[in-house]
C-alpha cells in the first residue's frame, strides 16, 4: 500500500496530552477526537490536512499515556502515515494495532522539510522525498507484527485466530 | 537470565528467553479504567468470543473521570459498568469500593510477586514495585486480552539502577525516580526494563517502591521492577492467599547498562515544565510561586505520602490565596488518614479533602488549571496542558515538598531537609 501527502513536522517528544488532550477522553469516535488533535500546538492542525499527508517527527513521538486515542485522532485527522526517529513503546504498539503506518528512520526525519511531497509504501518499507527525489529504506516488521498490519490490526488478527481451529 | 527475563519465560512457557525476542505470553491480570475500557469492549465485541477469558483476571476500575465528571463520562462508566455486570466480572469497583487502580490493586492483594500484568493505562507498569512484570498498553491490546488471556511481547533489555546508602530526610521513591530520569531523559529507557537494586531500594517502604516503579514509564521504561523481599512478603501475607512465585535476577545476569547511585545524593527533587525529565535539586529551583498543589495520584496518594503532608502542616496553614488539594487513593487510606488524624490536620490547614479519583492529575475534574496558573503536584506527567490550559504550568515533587510549597506559597523545603 502506498500513501501520498505532504509533509507535516514536529520536534522530539510529542506527548499524547498535546496529541489528544485528556478533556476529550469522553468519546473513541475518530472524527470527533481529529477536531482537537494537536490542539495545544496547532489549533488548525486537522483543517490544514489532505488526507494521505504524512507527519514527520523527530525521538519519542507519542510518549506519555497509553491513550489509544492518540493514533485514532491522528487517524480520524487524515494522516495517512507517520515518519519518526524514534516511537514511544506503548504508541507503537497502539499505532499497529489502529492500522496506523508507522516508520522508523532518523535520516529520513533529517533530510524532510515541512511540505515536502513524501510518498511511504508500507509493502516494502521505502518511504520517498517525492519533492528532493531522495529515498530510504526501513527496517521490516518482524513477521508478527507485520502479520497484524497484513491482517488489518490486532482485532482482525485475533478474530482470525480465534474463529480458525488449533493445529 | 534476570529477574523481567526470568517473568516472561515462565509465563511464555520456555525455560530461557533473551532480549528482541517476541513471545506469546499468559496474563495473570488485565486491567483497564473508565477512559480506556470503552475502546476494550467495543474491539472485544468484534472478535467472536462471548465471554472474557476470565472473569475472575479482568479487572476494571472506574477512577479517571469518576464519580462521573460530565455527561459524556456517566455514559462511558455505564457502558463500562453494564459490560462488567453481563461478564460478571469479579473485580469491578463501583464509586464508594473503588479506588485508583494503581493503588487499589496492590491494596487488595490482586497482583503478586512474579505475576505478569498488562493495564489499558501507561502507569500500569507500579506493579512492578511486587516484584511483578507489569506493563501498559493501549485498548485494543487489552480487547485481545480479554478475549485470549494473552499477549504477545517482546523481551526487553534490562538497565539496572543500583543505589546504595541512606537517602536524607523526606526523600522519598519520588525524590529517587525524578532524580533517574532527570538524568537519563524521557527516552532514557525507551522499550528496556528499569530494574532497582541496592541498599537504598531495599530499605524502601512499599508505598516508595509503587512511587519509583510507577514512573517507569515516564523514562519510556516498558516495565520497572523491584525485586521481592521480606518486605514484599509480609505486604502480600496481609492480602493473600494465593501462591506466589519470587523471582530474582541471578548473580550472571545481563543488563545493557548498569548505573550506580549514591543515596546521599539524591536532593528532594522538582520536575519543571514540560517535561518530566527536567527534574532539578531542590537547592537549583529558585522562587517559584504557585497557585495550586495537588496531593495524590497513583503516584504519592498512599498512607506514606500523606502521613508525610501531614507532619509538615501539621499546626500550619496553606499560603493566603493557594489552592491545596489531597486526594487519597482509596477507601481504605482515606479511612486510615481519617482515624490517624490526619484529616484535622489537613482541613484545619485549609486544604481540601476529595474522594479517591485520578481527577486533576490529567486535567479532568477536582483542581483543573485556568491559564497563567502554576501548581505544584506530586503526580506524574507535567506536558504542556497536563492539568489544564495549555498555558498552565506543573512541577512536579514529592509529598514533603509538596506540603511545605503549600504552606510556602512557593516551593520550599520542608523544615529539615538537607537545604
Amino acid at each position: 500500500m502506498k500513501i501520498t501527502g505532504k509533509a507535516h513536522k514536529f520536534g522530539r517528544d510529542i506527548d499524547t496530552d498535546i496529541i489528544i488532550p485528556a478533556q476529550y477522553l469522553t468519546t473513541f469516535d475518530p472524527d470527533e477526537l481529529a477536531l482537537h488533535c494537536m490542539e495545544p500546538l496547532d489549533g488548525e492542525f486537522k483543517a490544514n490536512v489532505t488526507p494521505g499527508d504524512i507527519i514527520v517527527a523527530d525521538e519519542n513521538f507519542g510518549c506519555g499515556s497509553s491513550r489509544e486515542h492518540a493514533p485514532v485522532a491522528i487517524k480520524g485527522a487524515g494522516i495517512g502515515a507517520i515518519i519518526a526517529k524514534s516511537f514511544a513503546r506503548i504508541f507503537y504498539r497502539n499505532a499497529i494495532n489502529t492500522g496506523l503506518p508507522i516508520f522508523e528512520s532518523a535520516e529520513a526525519v533529517d533530510a524532510i522539510n515541512a511540505c515536502d511531497e513524501l510518498s511511504v509504501d508500507t509493502g516494502t518499507g521505502v518511504i520517498t522525498n517525492v519533492t528532493t527525489g531522495r529515498t530510504w529504506r526501513t527496517a521490516a516488521f518482524p513477521e508478527f507484527l507485520a502479520g497484524v498490519i497484513e491482517a488489518g490490526g490486532l482485532i482482525e488478527y485475533t478474530r482470525r485466530r480465534v474463529a480458525a481451529p488449533r493445529k | 537470565m534476570n529477574i523481567t527475563e526470568k517473568i516472561i519465560a515462565a509465563h511464555a512457557g520456555r525455560d530461557r528467553v533473551a532480549p528482541g525476542e517476541l513471545v506469546s505470553v499468559k496474563i495473570d491480570v488485565a486491567l483497564a479504567n473508565d477512559i480506556t475500557a470503552p475502546g476494550a469492549i467495543l474491539e472485544f465485541a468484534k472478535i467472536g468470543v462471548e465471554r472474557v477469558f476470565d472473569k475472575d483476571k479482568v479487572v476494571i476500575v472506574p477512577d479517571h473521570f469518576t464519580p462521573n465528571k460530565d455527561i459524556a463520562s456517566a455514559e462511558q462508566a455505564k457502558m463500562v459498568r453494564t459490560f462488567a455486570r453481563a461478564q460478571d466480572l469479579t473485580n469491578y469497583f463501583e464509586i464508594g469500593q473503588m479506588g485508583i487502580e494503581h493503588a487499589l490493586l496492590p491494596e487488595l492483594g490482586l497482583v503478586l510477586p512474579g505475576d505478569l500484568v498488562i493495564g489499558a493505562d501507561s502507569h500500569t507498569c507500579t506493579y512492578g514495585g511486587l516484584g511483578a512484570f507489569s506493563t501498559g498498553m493501549g485498548s485494543t491490546d487489552l480487547a485481545a486480552a480479554f478475549a485470549t488471556g494473552e499477549t504477545w511481547l517482546k523481551v526487553p533489555p534490562s538497565l539496572k539502577f543500583n543505589i546504595e546508602g541512606t537517602l536524607g530526610p523526606w526523600v522519598t521513591g519520588k525524590d529517587i525516580i525524578l532524580y533517574i530520569i532527570g538524568r537519563i531523559g524521557v527516552d532514557g529507557a525507551l522499550y528496556k526494563a528499569m530494574e532497582f537494586t541496592g541498599g537504598a531500594i531495599g530499605a524502601l517502604s512499599m508505598d516508595s517502591r509503587f512511587s519509583i516503579c510507577n514512573m517507569a514509564i515516564e523514562a519510556g521504561g516498558k516495565n520497572g521492577i523491584i525485586a521481592a523481599d521480606a518486605t514484599t512478603r509480609a505486604y502480600v501475607a496481609e492480602r493473600s492467599d494465593r501462591p506466589y512465585t519470587v523471582f530474582e535476577s541471578d548473580d550472571d545476569a545481563a543488563y545493557e547498562r548498569v548505573f550506580e547511585f549514591r543515596a546521599e545524593d539524591i536532593e528532594l527533587q522538582v520536575a519543571f515544565p514540560h517535561l518530566p525529565s527536567n527534574a532539578r535539586g531542590l537547592s537549583d529551583v529558585g522562587e517559584v510561586v504557585v497557585d495550586q498543589v495537588v496531593i495524590g495520584s497513583c503516584t504519592n496518594g498512599r498512607i506514606e505520602d500523606l502521613r508525610i503532608a501531614a507532619k509538615i502542616l501539621k499546626g500550619q496553614t496553606v499560603h493566603r490565596g493557594l489552592r491545596l488539594i489531597i486526594i487519597p487513593a482509596t477507601q481504605k487510606i482515606y479511612k486510615q488518614a481519617m482515624n490517624e488524624g490526619l484529616f484535622d490536620i489537613f482541613i484545619d490547614a485549609g486544604a481540601a479533602i476529595s474522594t479517591p479519583t485520578c481527577g486533576p492529575c490529567l486535567g479532568g475534574h477536582m483542581g483543573v488549571l485556568a491559564a497563567g496558573e502554576r501548581a505544584l503536584a506530586t503526580t506524574n506527567r507535567n506536558f504542556v496542558g497536563r492539568m489544564g490550559h495549555k498555558e498552565s504550568e506543573v512541577y512536579l515533587a514529592g509529598p514533603a515538598v509538596a506540603a511545605a510549597t503549600a504552606i510556602a506559597g512557593k516551593i520550599s523545603a520542608p523544615d529539615g531537609a538537607e537545604n
